[in-house]
């Protein structure tokens, strides 16, 4: 009995195995960050790309996509060897990577020495990735972390009459573009970044970086994310810590505002730009919010998507659409679906969103403050949209290309 | 310590300057100009409490490494596994009971059963491979942070200060007069205070234990000679699970310790796995006093590090380990 059973299983195997071979597949590889600091905030952009799959379906006219999921840790070799695992072990033909700032560099560069494949980039957020020297295989559906700042300085200084403030930032390239899109409207506006603060990526105890925090300005802003941020947090409430705080994109965003632990309090009130806005009434981003939801039971998934879910989203959707519009043709080195991609207008749940000729996403911003729902849970509340953010911010190319890359230092506190 | 100073004077005499220069810029009221060279000294007396407040909880994680490799010469590389363990326990403990110190009972209590089992189950069966045993470490720590992540998800935990003490305390130390004349108090958390005191009533009590029982006196002579010391009919199995079993304890207090002040998470065993290696490194395997000093430099040299040289911040906690391997690579404190 037992080995007829295990003979027909070895069968079904067999014939499974024939009927996959039959149906042509295309071989996508995605990456997130599944390990180390941002392991959060990798885990709800796989639940973002899941919610895509769930909404589209993975079928391509005959064909069926297959995503393979490969694990970094934010740091860009992490990302290179994944992405060269997808291609060389897996054979993918189709990139869906990287999540953070410093490995959407590496990749981007990495893109260039295959020129044949396509590379969509899933969530990643510095601007160097498109502005400098950008692969013509690479396409960015998101927008960089300084588009993401756009409005908060003006807010911060009109509204809410902040004249002085100070910034503590994680040191790598996707922080440094989210306080070059604040200093650049803040100082703009005519108000004073006094203090930058660097701390390196994966800091544990924060309780000096606290205690240099000036006493003298009229707000800080946080350009934290994952771990550091809730740690940062939970030791700025044990020290007693009572200044404004405004936020970066992934610091006021679900992955923090669901932490345990009441540390994440402090940022009531606080106010912060990002991609999205949790409580947007817009119908689209309701359905997307929805979506979301059904997809996970309650303990395995966030109230409201993240920013990381609602990128790779996106990026998903993205690369179905452009896939089914070229039938999944992957002739010529996927000629066809790179024109498709570079000319594809997303309606996506967060605005919609083009590329511009180094395609990258022109899309639509959102300044919010932190509110309570009553029921101890955070969300984001939208105070102002902003639509059609380019990357050059509204600026002129020219005077952009002026202000130099975002570093610990750029741009200057001044009006350009 | 009169030795020392007789053997070298010099050295002594440095290492007085260097202590007189400390305390002064602790307690006196700081001159303008070296607040405009250095910053002012709210910045500078934090980074030395937090330094050692952060010290005293890599001590709790190191004296349980160290001990258990100078007793078994068992190096146990899945004791950054215990503590996170520990840490996950703490959490469930005082989420469920709202009891943060029933937290820290149980959570010394469980792993050190875990460390039981470990050294009955499998390191009895190795005893004396050392290759081997440290080769089995590795994988079990491999196979603890997957388990562990399967459990509790990579979610950041944190566990809940109690309500008592939260927030900071002004301590008797003077910061800055204000131009009334009024002077200005250091206000600094009192959890890490807290943390500080116990860590270092766990440390004299465990150098009493070790210097002046019987079961302490049984363990040194275990460090000195096993051999011997089995010759003369002392139950050294009974000796080495409870060895593990306090320093596997220890290690478990560690992770509330952290999972209160900081966070847990996955990869958190890997950090304290790396920070307490560093700390008897450079303190001496093996030896208590070595890791309690050991992890107070390191502790200093990361948050002073964090203030006034953040871009460097890291690589200083190695330069002081590759200077001490160079210089005296038995480590600061070991005997031999």
């Amino acid at each position: 009995m037992l080995r007829s059973c295990a003979g027909l299983v070895a069968l079904s195997t067999l014939l499974l195995s024939g009927a996959a071979i039959a149906q042509e597949k295309i071989r996508v590889g995605v990456t997130a960050t599944l390990e180390g600091t941002y392991t959060v905030l990798g885990e709800d952009g796989i639940r973002g790309h899941q919610t895509a799959i769930n909404t589209l379906g993975k079928k391509v006219g005959d064909k069926e996509i297959e995503f393979i999921v490969a694990s970094t840790d934010a740091t860009p070799d992490s990302a290179v060897r994944a992405v060269r695992k997808l291609i060389e072990q897996d054979k993918v033909q189709i990139l869906l990577s990287p999540l953070s700032g410093d490995e959407g560099i590496a990749v981007k560069n990495f893109a260039k020495t295959r020129p044949e494949l396509t590379f969509v980039n899933a969530a990643s957020g510095a601007q160097e990735t498109t502005y400098v020297d950008p692969a013509p295989n690479f396409f960015r559906y998101n927008m960089d972390g300084a588009q993401w700042q756009v409005g908060l300085g003006k807010y911060a200084y009109e509204t809410k009459g902040y004249r002085k403030i100070a910034t503590v930032g994680e040191d790598y390239s996707f922080i440094y573009t989210q306080v070059f899109g604040l200093v650049l409207e803040f100082c703009g506006a005519g108000g004073q970044v006094t203090n930058r603060q660097w701390v390196p990526l994966g800091t544990k105890d924060f309780a000096s970086v606290i205690a240099a925090l000036p006493d003298d300005v009229d707000a800080i802003y946080l350009g934290l994310g994952g771990a550091d941020a809730v740690n940062f947090l939970n030791q700025y409430q044990q020290a007693g810590g009572k200044a404004h705080l405004m936020g970066g994109s992934i610091m006021v965003d679900q992955t923090i505002l669901s932490a345990k632990g009441s540390a994440k309090n402090a940022l009531l009130g606080t106010i912060a730009a990002s991609g999205q806005a949790d409580t947007w009434e817009d119908p689209g981003w309701q359905k997307f919010v929805k979506a979301y939801q059904d997809a996970f039971p309650p303990n395995k998934r966030f109230p409201s998507p993240s920013l990381l879910a609602t990128n790779y989203y996106n990026s998903t959707s993205a690369l179905i659409l452009a896939l089914r519009q070229v039938n999944g043709d992957l002739s010529n080195n996927q000629a066809k679906l790179k024109e498709a991609l570079a000319k594809l207008e997303l309606d996506a749940p967060n605005g919609k969103i083009k590329l511009d000729s180094n395609r990258q996403a022109i899309g639509t911003n959102f300044v919010t403050e932190v509110v309570d729902d009553g029921k101890g849970a955070l969300f984001s509340k939208v105070v102002k949209v902003i639509p059609n953010v380019n990357q050059t911010l509204g600026y002129d190319p020219a005077v952009f290309s002026k202000i130099g890359l975002p570093s610990r230092t750029v741009p200057e506190c001044k009006k350009y | 310590m009169t030795r020392f100073i007789e053997r070298h004077p010099a050295w002594a005499l440095i290492a007085l300057v260097a202590v007189a220069l400390l305390l002064w810029l602790i307690l006196a009221v700081w001159p303008p100009g070296l607040e405009e060279a250095i910053g002012r000294k709210r910045v500078f007396l934090n980074a030395v409490l937090n330094g050692i407040t952060l010290g005293s909880l890599y001590f709790l994680v190191a004296s349980g490494f160290t001990l258990i490799f100078g007793l078994m010469r068992n190096v146990n590389l899945a004791h950054g596994s215990l503590y996170l363990f520990g840490g996950y326990i703490g959490y469930a403990i005082s989420a469920w009971t709202g009891s943060w110190i029933l937290g820290f009972i149980i959570a010394f209590i469980a792993v050190a059963l875990v460390g039981i089992a470990l050294q009955i189950i499998v390191f009895r069966r190795m005893e004396g491979e050392d290759l081997r045993q440290t080769m089995v470490t590795i994988g079990l720590s491999i196979v603890f942070a997957d388990l562990m992540l399967w459990a509790f998800g990579g979610d950041f935990y944190q566990i809940q200060t109690p309500s008592w003490l939260v927030g900071p305390i002004e301590l008797p130390l003077v910061t800055a007069v204000k131009s009334s004349g009024e002077a200005v108090y250091l206000r600094y958390p009192l959890v890490r205070l807290v943390i500080f005191v116990a860590a270092v009533v766990i440390g004299i009590v465990m150098w009493l234990a070790l210097n002046r029982t019987r079961v302490g006196m049984m363990v040194r002579a275990g460090v000195d000679d096993r051999d011997m010391l089995a010759a003369t009919g002392v139950p050294i199995q009974l000796v080495f699970v409870a060895v593990f079993a306090l320093g596997a304890g220890l290690a478990g207090i560690a992770g509330v310790v952290g999972g209160t002040f900081q966070s847990l998470s996955p990869g958190e065993d890997t950090r304290f796995l790396l920070a307490s290696l560093v700390v008897v490194i450079v303190g001496g395997m093996g030896s208590i006093p070595g890791a309690a000093l050991g992890a107070v430099i390191i502790g200093l040299a990361e948050q002073l590090g964090s203030v006034y040289i953040p871009t460097y911040a890291i690589v200083v906690t190695f330069l002081i380990m590759v200077l001490v391997l160079a210089l005296r690579p038995q480590g600061l404190l070991a005997r031999r």
